[in-house]
């Protein structure tokens, strides 16, 4: 099916900072797409753009095939937008903030009434409509931005790190959600620095200093990750030599409770293993996650595209 | 623009101002605590002023001379001194403001040429109320001298050639020549300024600081009408703002209306629309609610203060800044309020103010919108 978001190769600077440097991705209707990356990585530049609320200063945003940025094209009708900072009004009650968005997109009083009461429904808010929506813990402030950006049944729906600061469970909850709305027909993007939550996505990219380091679906992208992953522990002064003699080998090394989670050449784990256990430290193997492929990723500076190809 | 989703705008607008009962308060109790404040402050009338009376003469013509000063509302005579020394203790302890003092010669030199000089002697050190005391001093002796010319006139039997020349002042517009009746109409205009650019310069510079614009600017809603949107509930406050100084002028200060109570709105709706829309502008452009509060204070309170012929009249400024008073919108209300309040003069006085106090708010609504953009940088 054809891309119903389309970005391509956005550039984007702050002063100094180079906020996006050539991203790209297309997301097709149904489909659930994951921006993953660390904190600065330019996931809510990249957001903001397709949600036409910045200009990129390079490559170009299409949203159903218009230019988000064009106020005059009604592509905003098309789309639904949950910023990653509070941006409801914090004095208006839970039953207020959808009314006023649903006004905004001028939907009928019979429409709202009925779209309404199903998301607060959902959301399981019907019990705190008339709550504040400053009163709200952060899981069921997330819910209520959803619902709200969901009152005008958009085509995209563009949502910047829905999970953060959500409990497990609500966690859960708005993945539940955003399935059911992806099964009839929606194309959404989220955005997470959670490497764990790449799996929910049936797409992920994976983001680093403005560019895609990765792509594809994220079963196929651990399945073809061709390194192995050990788990170390000892003392620093015996591990760290024998880490550093292994030399470009060791792609990648990142603390893990009191051990060390260390990325290493297939080719090259045996050898290690045993260096290692010469020096006294313990060593396992573990399954690789997607947080051993970002961080192979990332160390290795792989260029976008063709890791994904 | 669509009518729903600028009255959707506006009811969340409503929601915000009902949902903060300080700032709503302040809305209504700036413009009471103003007309109180600069209303009675402000009111330049002297009368009452404290006398001392020094008759060196006592005779029953300088008696008559007296009881004039004392029969004065202008005067209070708390007083009969009998030396210089006490008349100069009592200026100096604030008793007495002025004194008056007649020679001891004053009967015989009454119909004399040079005419019988009476001493009055004033604290300068309030400069306004001195001057105005001696004026209303020269029209007591000056009522004084008349009369008696007349008296000798009459008993003489000599025709009234010698009669002085009677000078009647009539004072139009107001009457009683009472500041209050001009401060009040004055007062209006400025309070108005004031409160509508501060009533706006909060709303948009709010949302930026919220966050809550990102969100905002992803929704249909245009700029024009999120400006929209939100002028219609402070153009209501506005206007509520307006009644309540009205109502305080007319009940408190006794300030009569003369001329057209539509009038009067249509002036002071044209005049908000400017003013809301100055604090809008403000807010947009500084997307910091103190900054554009700041800004609002600044840029309309001082002008409107000093330069709208409010206190100063703008006939006695300087050339330079009788010009540089043409921009300042205040002005004009001033003016006109002054004109339906004081004279009840009409559209066919009025209109060219009228309109350029229109003109002003168009703009200025104009400057407001171009200036907001749907972007987050
Ligand atoms: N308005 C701005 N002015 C200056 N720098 C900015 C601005 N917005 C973002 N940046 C910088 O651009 C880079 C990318 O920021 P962005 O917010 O897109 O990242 P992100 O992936 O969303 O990060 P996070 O997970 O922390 O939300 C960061 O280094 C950030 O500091
Ligand atoms: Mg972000």
């Amino acid at each position: 099916m054809s891309p119903v978001v389309a970005a391509a190769g956005l550039g984007h600077v702050y002063g100094a900072v180079r906020a996006l440097d050539g991203l790209s991705f297309a997301v097709a209707p149904g489909e659930l797409y994951g921006l993953i990356g660390a904190d600065g990585a330019g996931k809510t530049t990249a957001l903001r753009i397709l949600a036409g609320l910045i200009v990129p200063q390079r490559g170009s945003a299409r949203v159903v095939g218009l230019d988000p940025a064009d106020t005059r094209s009604g592509v905003r009708e098309s789309l639904g937008y949950m910023p990653q900072r509070y941006s409801l009004y914090g004095d208006l009650s839970v039953a207020e903030n959808l009314r006023f968005f649903a006004r905004l997109f001028c939907l009928s009083r019979r429409e709202y009434a009925e779209r309404s009461a199903r998301l607060l429904a959902i959301t399981r808010l019907e019990k705190f409509a008339g709550r504040p929506a400053e009163q709200l813990s952060g899981g069921m402030y997330k819910k209520l931005a959803l619902a709200c950006a969901l009152l005008h049944r958009p085509r995209v729906l563009l949502l910047d790190e829905p999970t953060n600061g959500v409990d497990p469970v609500s966690r859960l909850d708005l993945w539940e959600l955003l399935y059911e709305f992806v099964a009839e027909g929606m194309a959404v993007v989220v955005s997470t620095p959670y490497m764990d939550e790449a799996e929910r996505c049936h797409r992920v990219g994976l983001v680093h200093h403005g560019r895609l380091l990765l792509e594809g679906e994220p079963r196929a992208l651990v399945a073809g990750f061709t390194d192995a992953v050990l788990q170390v522990a000892g003392a620093a002064e015996c591990v760290e030599p024998v880490l550093e003699r292994a030399g470009a080998d060791v792609v990648a090394v990142a603390p893990l409770g009191g051990a060390l989670r260390v990325v290493v050449r297939r080719g090259a784990s045996a050898g290690l293993r045993r260096a290692l256990a010469a020096a006294g430290a313990q060593v396992e193997p573990l399954r690789p996650n997607f947080e051993d492929l970002f961080l192979a990723q990332a160390a290795g500076g792989a260029p976008a595209g063709e890791a994904a190809a | 623009m669509n009518a729903r989703r600028v009255l959707a705008v506006a009811r969340k607008e409503t929601l915000h101002v009902w949902r903060d009962p300080r700032s709503l308060g302040m809305a209504l109790a700036i413009p009471a605590l103003m007309m109180f404040l600069f209303g009675y402050a402000l009111t330049l009338d002297v009368d009452n002023v404290p006398l001392a009376v020094w008759d060196q003469s006592g005779t029953p013509e300088s008696r008559e001379l007296l009881s004039r000063f004392e029969g004065s509302r202008y005067f209070d005579v708390r007083l009969g001194a009998l030396g210089y020394p006490e008349i100069e203790r009592a200026i100096l302890d604030r008793e007495v403001m002025a004194a008056v003092v007649i020679p001891w010669d004053f009967a015989a030199r009454l119909n004399a040429s040079p005419p019988a000089p009476v001493q009055f002697l004033l604290d300068g050190s309030d400069a306004n109320t001195a001057t105005i005391a001696l004026g209303y001093a020269e029209g007591v002796a000056r009522s004084y001298t008349i009369e008696d010319a007349a008296r000798r006139a009459a008993a003489s039997g000599v025709p009234a050639h010698a009669a002085p020349l009677e000078l009647r002042s009539r004072v139009w517009f107001n009457e009683d020549l009472e500041s209050k009746n001009f401060i009040v109409p004055g007062l209006i205009a400025v309070i108005m300024m004031v409160i509508a650019a501060l009533l706006t310069s909060l709303t948009i510079a709010r949302e930026w600081e919220q966050g809550t614009m990102e969100q905002l600017v992803s929704t249909p809603v245009t700029g024009n009408e999120i400006i929209a949107g939100k002028l219609l509930p402070y153009f209501a406050l506005g206007m509520i703002d307006l009644a309540v100084s009205v109502v305080i002028g007319k009940y408190l200060f006794d300030v009569p209306l003369r001329g057209s109570v539509a009038l009067l709105v249509a002036s002071s709706a044209a005049f908000l629309v400017g003013g809301l829309s100055m604090g809008m502008l403000f807010s947009i452009v500084a997307r910091s609610q103190l900054l554009a509060t700041q800004l609002a204070l600044m840029i309309t309170f001082l002008p409107a203060f000093l330069l709208s012929g409010f206190v100063f009249a703008i006939g006695n400024m300087p050339r330079p800044i009788q010009v540089a008073t043409h921009v300042v919108p205040a002005r004009y209300l001033v003016s006109l309020l002054r004109g339906i309040y004081l004279k009840g003069v009409g559209l066919e006085v009025l209109a060219g103010e009228l309109a350029l106090l229109a003109a002003f708010g168009a703009a200025v609504l104009f400057a407001a919108s171009r200036k907001f953009r749907k972007k987050l940088e």
